[in-house]
């Protein structure tokens, strides 16, 4: 029982950061229509750029961290630019292509300057944690859960009480119709890229001294993350997170029920059966195409 | 004949003189002549691993020119195929000293059993979907081969694999791999030309119409996914035979987006840029060799070459090739007109052709069509008209299977087709046309039909060949004026000419009933007056039409009986005249006081 609880609080923990990452999917996915599978490369360039500015340069952590997120922000309008939007009068497929080898590109990019060797990033706290009856309850762990509550509440009062907020769903709804009334369409869509990439490099920030900093956990957390979308119905804020929370949750369970080397099959086998069984997530509707 | 691509389908003659063992006779000659080379000529160690791996590779990309660029579905673990494979003739060969010819078949068949499985999960559902769940499958299957040591050796990886006894020199080997890579490019170069490679292209170019006319969309992306799977297993299989050695790191996600730039390169669309793709990338990196001194450079430039390629030459070497070319070729003439078209509507049930009962159609709260009862006579053409947001087009789309009644029957000529999908009432005899009008983009006028022709259940084309199908569909494109244009491209046509191939599509496929959604939209006066024409000789030869449009004159002039929706109700039915002077009707198009 002691162990479930704990098992709980770090499912909860990882789960958290999956939903962050979904949550840029989910946004960028409404703004454009396209998933983004360099999302999860946000994430590991910006534990990089931690890397680079707090170890490697010995800054302070909180100016490291501000500067790594304007990175990422800077990083999500070059996205935007190189690769999306000149593909967007395209149909999907190009466009998920080229964020494919968006992914590529900057996972590689990364590797050759850093080399292959994981990087360790600390905490934000010096204390590593505090015992709560039979819970260890880890100090990054709950880092993580507390800023992803603060952003989830942060996400529905930007866009559902601010004008910027609502222009941007009107863009995710009908673009044509937005651009009639005066919304700058390219603008909401760079919001919207530079909003995702920080999303995502936040998440990858937090859980940095959770794994190792390494290549791979770009692509290991955005499999996680869509995973976490199809789960929670494609499209669908509340879904993503709620979605990447059970993944967490599910995934810790596994490893240490089932086994630790398959750790990352479950979110694959969870994947399937959603596919198989719900494809439209808990909350999705199926939306059929207009002919 | 050059070789074909499928964004450039350069016409051919619609009558073949040769047949068809002697047009493919230089092709199988040039192949002979390769094995011949490959098996005599001298290379050293070194250029032979080149060249086996440039083979076995190219089979792994006709792979995914098969399926993202017939079927336009994306895979992005053709090396987890390629691995199955590789690991099924080293394991078995290595460790269980099975036979060669055994483990390869095995893999082949392992390979199509995970990819026919993986795309009936996913190909119902968008292309997101299968995109991340093709990079899952990849890492699982990776997985696999890193922790599974019993089976696979783990990172070790397997050695001492067998080859046949046939081929144990590896000149021999060689000679082998390049006599299956010609016969598996044959197989995908005449893919196109073949039935389901026409399905293939239909689906890639409009999923929706694809249904329509008959094609089973899911079947034929699971098919494509399935074949693109084998390709994979068996270049694996290959693979293994030609080094000796297999290891985990050759199967890798990386490895995946190397066949991807290599698919993307030389011309997704085509066997030939395949094989140019393939050929480049195994060419270049070996001339830039300190490059791989800084591990993961490479693949940085591979990805950004996906990026620039997708934006500057989404054809990529070849495609760009032929587009260049292109017009140096004289146009293929289209010889002779087609006979007159005969249409046989078939007739089982009795005097009503379609009988719709109650239909419904909710979209959550929103009743867009609310117990609508409409009953088509056989012969002749019934109209169904409504002001804007009536139903009309929802009704039709009802009807065609691409929603899904909330509740209602509709029986077509006996059937009960109600539960069924889009393809299977196009078996059972239903044509349509669509408001914004749904053509195969890439394919010319004379390809848009013959799909249409090849409807399942069209007896008049029965299984009798390419022959009869040409010739049914040069006679529907010739009854609505455009046989001359035949080998055209769609996008040379102007819009009511697009029309007109749409319509021309549906006729060939010889249904009992023809659906035209709006087919007046957006025509001028002499194309209106064309149209009227052109329905009053359908109707002429006894097939049924239910036509929506907004057009009074055409509806009262066309049609013998009217069914009049209001906010998706019935308001009003019968013969045109008494129905165009009803109260109700007049109130709702023209407002009441």
């Amino acid at each position: 029982m002691d162990l479930a609880l704990q098992l709980l609080f770090t499912g909860i923990g990882i789960g958290a950061v999956y939903a962050l990452v979904a949550l840029g999917f989910v946004l960028i996915f409404r703004a454009t229509n396209v998933v983004n599978f360099a999302q999860g490369e946000f994430s590991m360039v910006a534990a990089y750029l931690m890397v680079v500015f707090a170890v490697d340069l010995g800054w302070p952590y909180w100016l490291s961290f501000l500067l790594a997120l304007a990175g990422m922000a800077l990083l999500g309008a070059i996205f935007n630019l190189g690769v999306y939007y000149p593909l967007r009068h395209r149909t999907f497929l190009p466009v998920i292509i080229a964020t494919i080898g968006a992914s590529i590109l900057l996972a590689n990019s990364v590797l050759a300057i850093y080399g292959p060797q994981p990087q360790v990033l600390e905490g934000w706290f010096e204390t590593p944690g505090i015992q709560l009856g039979p819970v260890y309850l880890d100090s990054q762990y709950l880092l993580i859960i507390a800023v992803t509550i603060v952003l989830v509440i942060f996400n529905y009062w930007f866009f559902e009480h601010t004008m910027l907020g609502k222009k941007l769903q009107a863009t995710s709804q009908d673009k044509e119709m937005a651009s009639l009334l005066g919304i700058s369409v390219s603008t909401m869509i760079m919001i919207t890229f530079i909003y995702s990439a920080v999303l995502g490099g936040l998440a990858g920030i937090l859980v940095a001294p959770v794994l190792f900093v390494s290549i791979q956990m770009g692509s290991t957390i955005a499999l996680k993350a869509f995973a976490a979308t199809i789960i929670g119905g494609f499209g669908d804020v509340a879904g993503a997170i709620i979605g990447g929370l059970a993944l967490g949750i599910i995934e810790t369970f596994g490893a240490a029920y089932v086994s630790v080397p398959y750790k990352d099959g479950f979110a694959f086998l969870v994947l399937v059966l959603f596919l198989i069984f719900r494809p439209q997530g808990i909350f999705g509707e199926r939306v059929a195409e207009k002919a | 004949m050059s070789a074909p691509s499928e964004n450039m389908p350069i016409a051919v003659g619609t009558m073949r003189a040769r047949p068809l063992w002697l047009r493919h006779l230089p092709y199988f000659i040039g192949a002979a002549i390769a094995v011949a080379l490959a098996a005599t000529m001298r290379f050293d160690g070194y250029i032979l691993n080149i060249l086996m791996e440039a083979t076995t590779f190219a089979i792994a990309v006709f792979g995914l020119s098969v399926v993202l660029g017939l079927c336009g579905q994306i895979n992005l673990a053709q090396a987890a195929f390629f691995g199955l494979g590789a690991y099924a003739v080293g394991l078995g060969t290595a460790d269980y000293h099975l036979s060669y010819w055994l483990c390869l078949v095995g893999g082949c068949v392992i390979a199509l059993l995970a990819g026919a499985l993986l795309g009936m999960s996913t190909l119902r559902l968008g292309g997101h979907y299968l995109a991340m769940v093709t990079i899952s499958f990849q890492q699982i299957v990776t997985l696999v081969m890193i922790n599974t040591i019993w089976l696979t050796h783990g990172p070790d990886g397997v050695s001492h694999i067998g080859r046949p006894v046939l081929f144990q020199s590896s000149q021999s080997y060689l000679a082998f791999c390049v006599a299956m890579l010609a016969l598996v490019g044959y197989i995908v170069w005449h893919l196109p030309d073949t039935r389901l490679g026409r399905a293939m292209r239909a689906v890639r170019d409009n999923e929706l119409a694809a249904g329509v006319v008959g094609i089973d969309v899911f079947r034929t992306k699971v098919s494509a996914f399935a074949l693109s799977a084998v390709l994979g297993g068996l270049a694996g299989g290959l693979f293994a035979g030609g080094f000796a050695y297999v290891s985990p790191d050759q199967f890798s996600f990386a490895e995946s987006v190397v066949f991807l730039t290599m698919s993307l390169l030389g011309g997704v669309a085509s066997p030939i840029g395949s094989a140019i793709g393939t050929g480049l990338l195994i060419l270049i990196p070996e001339w830039l060799r300190f490059l791989k001194s800084v591990p993961g450079l490479y693949l940085a430039i591979y990805g950004l070459s996906v990026i620039l390629i997708i934006r500057y030459m989404p054809d990529g070497i070849w495609g760009f090739f032929n587009f260049a070319t292109t017009r140096w070729r004289a146009k293929a003439k289209v010889r002779g007109a087609g006979a007159a078209l005969q249409l046989v509507p078939a007739t089982v049930g009795g005097d009503i052709v379609l009988d719709v009962k109650g239909l419904s159609k909710y979209f959550g709260g929103l009743k867009a069509v609310d117990g609508v009862d409409i009953a088509v006579k056989r012969g002749g053409v019934h109209a169904l008209i409504g002001p804007n947001g009536s139903g009309k087009t929802t009704t039709l789309n009802v009807l065609s299977g691409l929603y899904k009644a909330t509740s209602g029957k509709v029986i077509l000529d006996g059937t009960d087709v109600t539960d069924m999908p889009p393809h299977q009432r196009a078996a059972a005899g239903l044509g349509r046309t669509f408001q914004n009008i749904r053509l195969f983009r890439s394919m010319t006028a004379l390809e848009n039909v013959v799909i249409g022709a090849e409807r399942p259940g069209n007896r008049l084309v029965g299984e009798s060949g390419d022959e009869a199908l040409n010739a049914r569909a040069m006679s529907a494109l010739t009854f609505v004026g455009l046989g001359a244009r035949a080998n055209e491209l769609i996008s040379g046509f102007s819009y009511g000419h697009q029309r007109l191939i749409e319509i021309a599509r549906a006729l060939a496929a010889n249904p009992t009933l023809l659906l035209l959604d709006e087919p007046a939209a957006g025509l001028n006066s002499s194309e209106k007056l064309e149209l009227h024409e052109l329905l009053k000789r359908i109707a002429a030869q006894g097939l049924t039409i239910l036509i929506i449009d907004h057009d009074m004159t055409l509806v009262s002039e066309a049609a013998q009986h009217i069914t009049v929706l209001n906010f998706g109700r019935r308001i009003a039915d019968g013969e045109s005249m008494a129905v165009l002077r009803h109260p109700d009707v007049v109130s709702a198009y023209l407002g009441s006081d």
